[in-house]
C-alpha cells in the first residue's frame, strides 16, 4: 500500500493572467483513495485535466511507477492506465450502454462484436456491484446511472488510476453510498482513486489521504485518520495575506430584507436551499459563510428573482413574487452574482452599454422607450468610469477585453448607480487581485454607511470577518447557526461549516 | 507542425468587416466563374451580360428594383431575430403566408370594398397578421418549450408553401386560368399604385420606408436595446430585468409581420395573383443578405439591391447564353460559406506552430 504509483512534481499552469496551478506536488499510492480538496477555482480540476492530457502544463513533470511520462492527450492518459470521469459525462445519449463502452475501444476492429462487450460489462458489474442495464439507452438513465456507465468504461479498459471529479455532486445520498462501495471495491482490487471534492464529510468518509489546494497552491497533505472537519475547513478557506479593513460600527435601522422558510430547487433537481429564514437590516452587513455548494448560489439567485422558490421574501416590508427580477430592480435591489461574466455582463457590448443594461428596469432612470439614444449614455458612463476608476481604453471598449477586476467594477458601478436599498453580493471578490478586492470592500462598506442592507455570501472567512456585522453559516441549504465576525470565533464557525451545530458542542 | 487558432484580443474594425464582405463576394464570383467556364462559356462575358442589362438599362434597373423588394422585406424580417441570435429562417413561410392572406382578403373577404384607401391597408394588416402568426408559433415554442427555432421555422416554411399549393391547385383555382394553378386576378382596388409599365410600384417605396423603420426599432428603442443585450448574453438580459421570453416572441412576431407585409406587397404590387412557386426562395436568400449587411438595416437596402441585380441578371444569362439561372443558388451557397469563413479570419489569428 505504500508504493507510489503516480507522482506529479512542481506542476504549474496559468491561463493568460490567472495562475491556476502554482508548483503543485501530488502523489498517489497504490490502492488508496487520495482526496483533492479545495474551493471552486482552487485549481483541482485544472490539475487533473493536466494529468488526463487535456491541458499541457507550463512546467512540471509526471512520473508513473517511477518512470517519467509525457501525456499530451487523453488517449495517452488512457494508454497509461489513467482514466477520468469528468463533471460532464462523455456519453452518447442515443447509444446504449454497450455501444458507449465499445466506443473508442481499439481491439474491436471495424465491425465490433458487441456481444463480447456486453458479456464483459455484466461480469464487471457483478464483480464491482455496479447495477446497470447494458441494453439501456443513455438518455433513459438517471445521472447516477450514467455515472456508473462511466465507471464501467474505466474498469473495462483496466484503468489503474481513476480520477473522479466531484462525483457526488449529482447523486442522492443513497447513490453516493453505492458509489463509495464501488470505490472501496475498486481499491481493494488494486486501483487507485483520486477523489475531487469540496465536501468535507465525504472526503473524511472515503479517502485515505487528503491534499488541500488553495489559489492553485498545495496547502498541505494530511492522513485522513488524524484529521477532522474543522482542520480541513480551515485549510480550505484560511488565508496568508490578510487585508485589514477599517470597519466602523454599524447602526442598523429597520429590516430591509426578510426571508421566511425559503426552499429552492437547484440545477440538478435536488433541493439546494432547505428552509432558510433570515433578516437583514438597513446599514448592516450580514455575512453568510459556508463551504461552497451548500446552497449559496441558489439562495442569492432566489432572493434576486432569478430562480423560483417557495416561502416568503419581503423587501422593505412588501412581499415580492417568486422569479420576478424586474420587481426586485424596481425595489432598489442590487445583485452582484458569483459569475459576473456569465450572469451580469454582455461581453460583446461596449462598457458604456453594460453600465446601463438596466436603463429600462431601474427606477432611477426615465428613458423614453420609444425614442432612446444609446449615444447619450456615453457621458454618464465616462463619469462612472472615472468615479469607479475602471481602467479601460474608452467607454467603447468591449467588456470581454477588460480584466476581471475591471469587469467587477463595471458591475459595481452599475449596481451602485441604481441607489440600492439592498445589495446581494455572492463571492464578490472571487478571482480578483488584492487591489480590486480592497476596492470592492470599500464600496460595500460605503454603501453600508449610506444605510443599505447588504447580504454578503462568501466562502472566504476573512472576507466575511472584514466586512460583516453578523455571520450566519449555511450548511446543506440551512442556516446552521450565527456567530460573531471575529477571528476568535473561527473555531466555532469552522465547526458549523462542517455541519456541527453550536449546541452539539460540550 | 500544427495550425493554431488564436483569438484576437480586439474586435474587428469596420474597414476589415467591409473588406471581408467584399472579398467573400469576390471569392464567390471566382468560383462561379469556374463553373461557367466548365459549361463552356466565357465568365467575363457572362458577368458583363449580367450587369449590363440589370444595371445598365432602364427596364433592367426597374426589374432589379422590383426583385429587390421581396428580398428587402424578408431580409429585414430575419434581421430582427438575428440581432437576438435567434436563427429565424422562416421568412420564406412568413412571406408566403402574407401573400396568401392578401389574396384571401382581396378575392374572398372584402369583395365589396372598392376603395383602395381602405382595401390596401386592410390587406397589409392581414398580411402582417398572418406573417406574424407564422413567427409567433416558433417563437412561443422556443420561449416556453425550448424548441429549436431553426427546425420549427424551416418546417413551417413547407407548411406555408404546401398550403399555397393546395389552394392554388384546388379551391382557389381561378376562372379563366385554363386549368393552370393560379387564382383570379386581384381587383383594381387591391393593387398598389404602379408607375409606368415596367413593374415599378409603390411596394418598393414601402420596403425602403420599412428599412428605416427597422433601423429606428433596433437602434433607438427599448426593444432594440433589449435585443442587443439578450443577443449578447441571455442570462445578463434576465439579470437586467428583461422579460426574455416575451422578447423572443416579440422578435419573431415583428420579423414575421415584416416578411408577411413583403408577401402582401409582392401580390398587390407585382403579381396580382397567387400561384405556386411564386417565390424563388426570397426568404432563404434573405438569410445571406442579412449576414452580408452585418444586420444593418440601411446596408440591407444596398445588399438587397445587389441580389436583385443578380437575380435579374441570371435570368438574362439564361435567355441569351443558355446558362441555367439556378446557378445563382450555387453562388448564394458559396457566398454564405466564404462569409462564414471570413468570420473565422476576422476573430482569430491563424498561426503555424512547429512542435
Amino acid at each position: 500500500m505504500s508504493e507510489k504509483i503516480l507522482e506529479l512534481k512542481n506542476i504549474s499552469k496559468s491561463f493568460s493572467n490567472l495562475i491556476a496551478n502554482d508548483g503543485v506536488d501530488f502523489d498517489l499510492k497504490k490502492g488508496e483513495v487520495h482526496a483533492l480538496l479545495g474551493e471552486n477555482g482552487a485549481g483541482k480540476t485544472t490539475l487533473m485535466n493536466i494529468l488526463y492530457g487535456i491541458y499541457k502544463p507550463d512546467a512540471g513533470e509526471i512520473f508513473l511507477e517511477g518512470k517519467k511520462i509525457d501525456i499530451s492527450s487523453p488517449r495517452d492518459a488512457i494508454e497509461n492506465g489513467i482514466g477520468m470521469i469528468q463533471q460532464h459525462f462523455s456519453l452518447v445519449p442515443s447509444f446504449s450502454v454497450v455501444q458507449n463502452v465499445a466506443l473508442g475501444l481499439k481491439e474491436l476492429g471495424i465491425i465490433p462484436d458487441l456481444s463480447k462487450v456486453r458479456k464483459r460489462i455484466v461480469e464487471l458489474s457483478n464483480r464491482y456491484k455496479i447495477n446497470v442495464d447494458p441494453g439501456a439507452k443513455i438518455w433513459q438513465l438517471s445521472a447516477g446511472e450514467q455515472q456508473r456507465v462511466e465507471i464501467i468504461k474505466l474498469l473495462y479498459v483496466k484503468s489503474k488510476i481513476m480520477i473522479l471529479d466531484e462525483p457526488t455532486a449529482i447523486l442522492t445520498p443513497q447513490e453516493a453510498k453505492g458509489l463509495f462501495e464501488t470505490i472501496r471495491e475498486m481499491t481493494a482490487n488494486g486501483a487507485s482513486v483520486i477523489f475531487i471534492s469540496h465536501k468535507l464529510k465525504e472526503v473524511l468518509e472515503i479517502s485515505d489521504r487528503v491534499t488541500v489546494l488553495r489559489h492553485g497552491k498545495v496547502i498541505g497533505t494530511v492522513e485522513t485518520k488524524g484529521s477532522n472537519e474543522n482542520d480541513l475547513a480551515r485549510m480550505m478557506v484560511g488565508r496568508d495575506v490578510v487585508l485589514k479593513i477599517d470597519k466602523k460600527p454599524s447602526h442598523p435601522s429597520k429590516p430591509i430584507l426578510k426571508i421566511e422558510n425559503l426552499h429552492v430547487i437547484g440545477d440538478k433537481g435536488i433541493e439546494a436551499v432547505k428552509g432558510v429564514s433570515l433578516e437583514v437590516k438597513g446599514g448592516e452587513i450580514l455575512g453568510i459563510a459556508g463551504v461552497e455548494g451548500n446552497g449559496q448560489r441558489e439562495l442569492g439567485e432566489a432572493i434576486y428573482g432569478l430562480r423560483n422558490y417557495t416561502g416568503n421574501i419581503f423587501i422593505n416590508g412588501s412581499k415580492v413574487r417568486s422569479g420576478d427580477v424586474l420587481e426586485r430592480i424596481k425595489n432598489h435591489v442590487a445583485y452582484i452574482p458569483q459569475d459576473r461574466k456569465a450572469d451580469a455582463l454582455c461581453g460583446g457590448l461596449p462598457v458604456y452599454k453594460n453600465l446601463f443594461i438596466k436603463a429600462f428596469s431601474s427606477p432611477v432612470f426615465s428613458f423614453n422607450p420609444y425614442l432612446f439614444y444609446p449615444e447619450k449614455l456615453r457621458k454618464p458612463a465616462e463619469k462612472l468610469v472615472k468615479e469607479f476608476s475602471i481602467s479601460t481604453s474608452s467607454v467603447d471598449q468591449e467588456v470581454k477585453f477588460l480584466s476581471g477586476g475591471n469587469m467587477q467594477k463595471v458591475v459595481l458601478a452599475r449596481e451602485i448607480e441604481s441607489e440600492p436599498k439592498l445589495i446581494i453580493a455572492v463571492h464578490p471578490t472571487r478571482g480578483l487581485d488584492v487591489g480590486a478586492e480592497e476596492f470592492v470592500y470599500n464600496v460595500l462598506l460605503a454603501q453600508k454607511e449610506r444605510g443599505t442592507a447588504i447580504l454578503l455570501i462568501a466562502g472566504d472567512l476573512y472576507e466575511i470577518f472584514n466586512l460583516s456585522d453578523r455571520v450566519g453559516v449555511l450548511y446543506e441549504g440551512q442556516i446552521i447557526g450565527y456567530s460573531e465576525p471575529d477571528e476568535s470565533h473561527i473555531e466555532e464557525i469552522g465547526l458549523m461549516m462542517a455541519g456541527v451545530k453550536n449546541e452539539d458542542k460540550i | 507542425m500544427k495550425i493554431k487558432f488564436e483569438k484576437k484580443s480586439t474586435k474587428p474594425s469596420k474597414v476589415s468587416i467591409f473588406l471581408s464582405s467584399l472579398i467573400s463576394i469576390l471569392i464567390a464570383l471566382v468560383f462561379l466563374g469556374f463553373i461557367i467556364l466548365s459549361l463552356g462559356d466565357d465568365p467575363f462575358e457572362a458577368y458583363w451580360q449580367l450587369v449590363s442589362w440589370a444595371m445598365g438599362t432602364v427596364p433592367g434597373l426597374i426589374q432589379s428594383l422590383v426583385s429587390m423588394m421581396p428580398l428587402l422585406f424578408t431580409s429585414l424580417g430575419v434581421l430582427i431575430a438575428f440581432k437576438m441570435k435567434l436563427w429565424n429562417i422562416g421568412a420564406e413561410g412568413q412571406f408566403q403566408m402574407g401573400a396568401f392572406a392578401a389574396t384571401w382578403g382581396a378575392l374572398y373577404l372584402f369583395p365589396n370594398i372598392h376603395n383602395p384607401w381602405v382595401m390596401i391597408p386592410l390587406l397589409m394588416i392581414l398580411g402582417a397578421a398572418f406573417g406574424a402568426f407564422w413567427g409567433f408559433l416558433p417563437g412561443i415554442m422556443r420561449a416556453y418549450l425550448g424548441v429549436n427555432e431553426i427546425l420549427s421555422t424551416l418546417m413551417l416554411n413547407y407548411v406555408a408553401i404546401y398550403w399555397v399549393n393546395y389552394l392554388t391547385y384546388g379551391p382557389w383555382k381561378g376562372p379563366g386560368s385554363y386549368n393552370f394553378p393560379i387564382t383570379a386576378k386581384f381587383p383594381q382596388s387591391a393593387i398598389l399604385p404602379q408607375y409606368g409599365s415596367g413593374g415599378l410600384n409603390f411596394g418598393i417605396i414601402i420596403s425602403i420606408i420599412m428599412a428605416f423603420f427597422v433601423l429606428y426599432l433596433v437602434k433607438y428603442t427599448k426593444f432594440g436595446f433589449h435585443l442587443e443585450i439578450a443577443g449578447d448574453n441571455l442570462r445578463a438580459g434576465e439579470y437586467a430585468g428583461v422579460n426574455v421570453k416575451k422578447l423572443i416572441i416579440l422578435a419573431m412576431v415583428i420579423g414575421g409581420a415584416i416578411s408577411g407585409i413583403g408577401g402582401m406587397a409582392e401580390m398587390s404590387g407585382v403579381l396580382f395573383r397567387l400561384q405556386p412557386n411564386f417565390s424563388p426562395g426570397y426568404g432563404y436568400t434573405a438569410v445571406i443578405i442579412a449576414w452580408l449587411a452585418r444586420l444593418d438595416p440601411i446596408a440591407t437596402i444596398v445588399v438587397s439591391f445587389f441580389f436583385g441585380v443578380l437575380l435579374v441578371g441570371s435570368q438574362q444569362l439564361q435567355l441569351f447564353m443558355q446558362i441555367p439561372s439556378s446557378l445563382i443558388n450555387a453562388f448564394n451557397g458559396i457566398l454564405l460559406f466564404s462569409l462564414l469563413a471570413s468570420e473565422v479570419f476576422m476573430r482569430y489569428r491563424i498561426k503555424v506552430v512547429r512542435s
